[in-house]
């Protein structure tokens, strides 16, 4: 794998890559970074030989002429050949070391004494077996962490500098071991192992520091009110917080859980997805390793409606927080509204309209509109899956999207080469496949892709619809999957309405190279986050989430710090006052 | 200082930093540690002074000489703002750099100190004269602790988007101010300059920095690690220097865009000064103080004299929230001073590598004299001396630990800045005459109320013309809690999320847009 790429390399030193890092956490001020770029010793110089290797190969974006990995790119090919050799390669039979439930800082057999298998989506092979908490394992939990919550604790005691301390050292623990946890995510999950590493886990890194800044910055503040009084407000830990976490990006989603709620000191029961529990245990290894006391993070594998129902109805716990379908995300808001009005928070599905105005830069818009939905096999809730160009541009922008997919690298998460892995599960696979059947019944223009793969696991070709209109399923529902529907919109206000016509509300883009139309655009979408001529580009410290029915409250920055506090307003009688 | 950090350290041990530290914790010091570095630091490199001239850094346990040090002047100065200008140009690697990732090098540079804190406490110890234990269990943790939470900012120093009238989006941008020239004093050398380094640099500035001529040594090393944690070049420039020559250059000079400044109130004016006559450049100052500490006869009195005594004593009395007016109320004022000269004469003076030292020498010759002038003064003008007021040792600049009692307002020792171990007990009355005598001062640093009710400690602490205010409790600091003076004693406050605002421009962009939407 290294030998292969190093060839390429030495030949194309001169091109860069660029869009997957929108899709990963760079900010996106940073676009035309050059050779002249900070080193950021953090993220180690086989990012470069990463980014040359990607672009050899095309496996990420590569048509704009911006640069945005993180470090700096070399174009000496000498120094180039050196941070080759430090090209990240898996670790070769990775050790699953973690398979039970974590609570209470140790390892313990589920109650039930059962356990279910978890898979490699690249074969559909069976990877180990992970025992599988119930009602009975929950409640478990929650008695730990309320523990921990308890007054006069370790943990409630402790300075809020010290539990930032904490989480940067976790933050450190998951750097020193990204490899591992790479190969790990890779394997449990399917996505390609480069990406995981750039992507996720620096992602995962990322959040992680940037909320243990927070820990002792979450101020409350002293208030001028009326009267002969003080008074204050104090931001507290709600308590003991559930969180429901998806398999799409298991580690980074255990990060935008942790990070907040451990800043503000809360306790957690955490359900990771069933079909990528792995990562996430590991996970656990290291928060006892860092040295956060016991009961304060418990990790759960298991279902959603035994684990996960019990969770959402457990009267012990304070706050619930879940990532996942819009469909599940209902019956969590229903449970804690019979139970005890646990505090809610959602993060759900979309179909997120891409807008593409007929004077933007094609190129560009072209291949930021194939990321926007084929990253991550798809999979992904800010997933751009309604692009809607311009009439002008229509057909030459089907044409290269088309071009694009063609081109697109499927195969094992593990070549280097590869763009796109499988899907999840045979499941998602399936489901997939009949959404594809679907726009082909309803009179979709299939442009390419459109069947499984012959491959053992659970591949999808990329698929590209064109001649897609709004009432169709696919123009409507969440696929998950590698399919790309492109509609024709044209005038502004048109397009705004049609775009805003959806249950959903999760994400949105523009690209257009006229200022007033990006502005308008942007304030008229009913969306949580709205990019410009970018897609996916997020980071740790802006907010994150859904306008109607894609979800409630919000992830990530300042704001995902309220999400998981209660608000104490302290007011003390003064014999006299003075400003 | 730093009383609650201190019982954090140790907090089995020690609940007062007057109490002894316990050996088991601290780790038996070199005591003649060796000096790697006595250069300019500018660019990342290290200059002799372009003069050529040096001078000698004292052991103030023993007069003598430790090394002898580059002397800085103003054309060092031009040098190293020339680096920091270029370090800040647009398109440069610092200018471009992420936040976060200027936030992750501040936090590599106190994990490297944290590496190295044995070796650091043991030269600050060597070059400033406080005890050991106090270097390595308070300076050195609150060093990491404050880089740490500037580190924490970098990325979190959020402007904003406006809902103005009309037609048009409006939004604000925290950008750094540009080359910041920074003085820091001798009491607390690594302590100033995390002070000073954290949020500037987490805001994304550059730096001239003169380190204080009495103790470059510790500030010089830092300036190694700056660079092997991977700062760009000419981010941060240290020099040690003078204050009238090198100091100076840095307060008039045009190309210096705010100046930070940590001292006398005298010097304080004129930094002021030269920034007016030059570019207007910024200005911030945290300077001298004459902090009342105002003890209420319904207070828990042991803990009252021990906080008290703390509060004046700590670093040999230099410290500029020193609480060096402590007024106590009639019923209890002979009680408290007979308990505070009982405590004075227990405090242990001494070698300050040894670790059951409480107190070191004073930082030099100078300052020993000064300060013995003052007790000549207290002792003059009629305060009646408890105890001390002599030299404690045949060499080095040590004092002994001195009170007097019977001290009235309009003496020069209830007025002026002492700067050493020299503690004046005032008597009150009432309320509101303690509360007119504390603010009838030009300072306004701090100030402390011992009660235990709940109505006085509100009446005092919100009467009191100080920057800060300490409840049943002294010399507690956090690198959350702001900190900065009223009055002479300052302007601007360091530290906490306000110490970002010194380095900051807001800039308001505001952009037409065709048609505005709530």
């Amino acid at each position: 794998m290294r030998s292969s790429s190093v060839g390429h390399l030495a030949i194309n030193p001169g091109r860069s890559l660029k869009s997957q890092s929108q899709i990963c956490w760079k900010n996106p001020t940073d676009a035309g970074k050059s050779t002249t770029d900070p080193p950021h010793p953090h993220t180690h110089t086989y990012i470069h030989a990463h980014t040359h290797t990607t672009h050899t190969h095309t496996h990420i974006g590569m048509t704009s002429s911006k640069i945005e990995m993180p470090g700096e790119v070399k174009s000496d090919p000498a120094a180039l050949m050196a941070s080759l050799q430090l090209m990240p390669a898996p670790v070769p039979n990775p050790e699953i070391k973690y398979t039970k439930i974590f609570i209470n800082n140790e390892w313990q057999d589920s109650v039930s004494g059962k356990v279910f298998p978890t898979y490699n989506p690249a074969t559909g092979e069976q990877i180990i077996e992970v025992q599988e908490a119930d009602k009975a394992d929950v409640d478990k939990a929650v008695q730990a962490a309320r523990l921990a919550f308890s007054l006069g604790s370790v943990w409630r005691t402790m300075d809020a500098s010290e539990r930032g301390r904490l989480l940067s050292k976790l933050a450190d623990l998951v750097e020193r071991d990204s490899v591992y946890l790479a190969t790990i995510e890779s394997l449990n999950s399917g996505k390609p192992f480069l990406p995981t590493l750039f992507v996720d886990l620096q992602g995962t890194i990322k959040t992680l520091r940037y909320f243990a800044g927070y820990a002792d910055k979450i101020h409350g503040s002293t208030i001028p009110m009326d009267g002969q009084f003080l008074t204050f407000t104090r931001y507290e830990p709600i308590g003991v917080c559930g969180q429901i976490i998806p398999w799409n990006f298991p580690l980074m989603m255990t990060a935008w859980k942790l990070g907040p709620a451990l800043a503000c000191g809360n306790t957690i029961v955490l359900k990771p997805a069933e079909q990528t529990p792995l990562t996430c245990l590991y996970i656990a290894a290291l928060i006892k390793e860092a040295g956060f006391p016991p009961g304060v993070v418990n990790i759960l594998p298991g279902f959603g409606p035994t684990a996960g129902a019990a969770m959402a109805a457990h009267k012990g716990i304070d706050k619930v927080a879940f990532t996942g379908s819009t469909e599940v995300g209902k019956v969590i808001q229903e449970t804690a509204g019979k139970t005890n009005l646990k505090r809610v928070t959602l993060e759900l599905g979309g179909k997120s309209p891409n807008i593409i105005f007929a004077d933007s830069d094609l190129d560009l818009a072209v291949e930021q509109a194939h990321q926007g939905v084929f990253f991550n096999a798809g999979q992904c809730c800010t997933a751009g899956s309604r692009i809607y160009v311009e009439e002008p541009i229509y057909d030459e922008f089907v044409k290269r999207s088309v071009e694009r997919a063609k081109r697109k690298i499927v195969g094992s998460p593990f070549d280097p080469t590869t763009e796109q892995g499988p899907q999840i599960s045979r499941e998602q696979q399936n489901r997939v496949l009949e959404f594809v059947q679907s726009g082909i019944s309803e009179g979709a223009k299939l442009e390419c892709g459109g069947k499984a793969l012959g491959l053992k696991g659970f591949y999808v070709e990329p698929t590209v619809f064109s001649n897609v209109t709004d009432d169709m399923r696919i123009a409507r529902e969440e696929i998950f999957g590698p399919v790309q529907q492109i509609m024709k919109f044209k005038t502004i206000e048109e397009v705004i309405e049609r775009a805003n016509n959806s249950d959903y509300g999760l994400a949105a883009a523009v690209f257009t190279n006229d200022i007033n139309k990006a502005i308008t655009v942007s304030t008229a979408m009913q969306a949580g986050t709205v990019w410009i001529n970018c897609y996916n580009a997020m980071s740790s410290q802006c907010p994150f989430g859904g306008y109607k029915m894609s979800g409630n409250g919000r992830e990530l920055g300042e704001i995902g710090l309220k999400e998981y506090s209660e608000v104490k307003t302290i007011t003390m009688k003064m014999v006299t006052k003075n400003s | 200082m730093y009383t609650a950090l201190v019982s954090r350290v140790l907090p089995r041990f020690s609940v007062l930093s007057g109490r002894h530290f316990s050996a088991a914790a601290i780790p038996a010091p070199n005591t003649q540690p060796e000096v790697h570095y006595n250069k300019l630091f500018i660019n990342n490199e290290w200059h002799d002074a372009v003069s050529g001239k040096t001078f000698p850094t004292i052991n103030p346990t023993t007069g003598e000489i430790i090394c002898h040090v580059a002397e800085a002047d103003r054309a060092d100065v031009e040098k190293a703002v020339k680096a920091a200008q270029n370090a800040f140009k647009l398109g440069s690697p610092w200018r471009r750099m992420d936040a976060s990732h200027r936030g992750l090098l501040l936090s590599r540079l106190a994990d490297a100190i944290e590496r190295d804190a044995a070796y650091l406490a043991e030269l600050e110890t060597l070059d400033n004269g406080k005890p050991y234990a106090v270097s390595y269990s308070v300076d050195i943790p609150n060093v990491v602790k404050c880089l740490r939470y500037y580190a924490g900012w970098a990325d979190k120093w959020e402007g904003k988007t406006i809902p103005i009238d009309g037609n048009f989006f409006c939004y604000t941008r925290h950008e750094p101010i540009g080359v910041c020239g920074q003085i820091i004093p001798w009491n607390f050398p690594l302590l100033m300059q995390a002070w000073k380094l954290g949020p500037a640099l987490a805001t994304g500035n550059t730096v001239v920095m003169k380190v204080a001529e009495q103790t470059p040594l510790t500030a010089l090393y830092v300036a190694s690690l700056i660079k092997e944690v991977g700062f760009p070049e000419g981010v941060v420039n240290i020099l040690s220097g003078m204050g009238p020559t090198a100091g100076a250059a840095i307060a008039s000079h045009m190309d210096i865009d705010k100046v930070a400044f940590t001292g006398s109130t005298e010097v304080g004016h004129l930094i002021q000064q030269a920034s007016g006559s030059s570019n207007l450049k910024k200005v911030t100052l945290e300077l001298g103080g004459k902090s009342p500490n105002i003890i209420l006869s319904d207070a828990n009195l042991e803990d009252a004299v021990e906080q008290s005594h703390f509060a004046l004593f700590f670093n040999q009395g230099q410290c500029c929230c020193a609480g060096s007016r402590t007024f106590v109320q009639a019923d209890i004022y002979d009680e408290f001073v007979e308990r505070s000269v009982v405590r004075a004469n227990r405090r242990v003076v001494g070698n300050p590598f040894d670790l059951k030292t409480e107190q070191g020498p004073q930082i030099d010759e100078e300052q020993f004299n000064k300060i013995l002038g003052y007790i000549g003064s207290g002792k003059r003008e009629g305060a009646k001396l408890m105890c001390g007021g002599g030299v404690a040792a045949d060499k080095g600049y040590f004092i002994q630990p001195t009170v007097f009692g019977n001290v009235q307002d309009n003496m020069t020792i209830a007025q002026e800045e002492i700067f050493g171990p020299v503690m004046q007990i005032l008597k009150f009355e009432t309320l509101e005459e303690v509360v007119s005598r504390a603010n009838d001062t030009k300072y306004g640093l701090a100030a402390a109320v011992f009660t235990k009710d709940i109505d006085k400690a509100h009446y005092v602490s919100n009467t009191l013309r100080a920057g800060t205010v300490w409840v049943n409790c002294y010399d507690v600091f956090g690198a959350q809690a702001p900190f900065g003076g009223y009055k002479a004693s300052g302007n601007g406050r360091e530290l906490g999320e306000y110490g970002l605002d010194n380095y900051t421009e807001v800039k308001t962009v505001t952009i037409s847009v065709p048609q505005k939407n709530s």
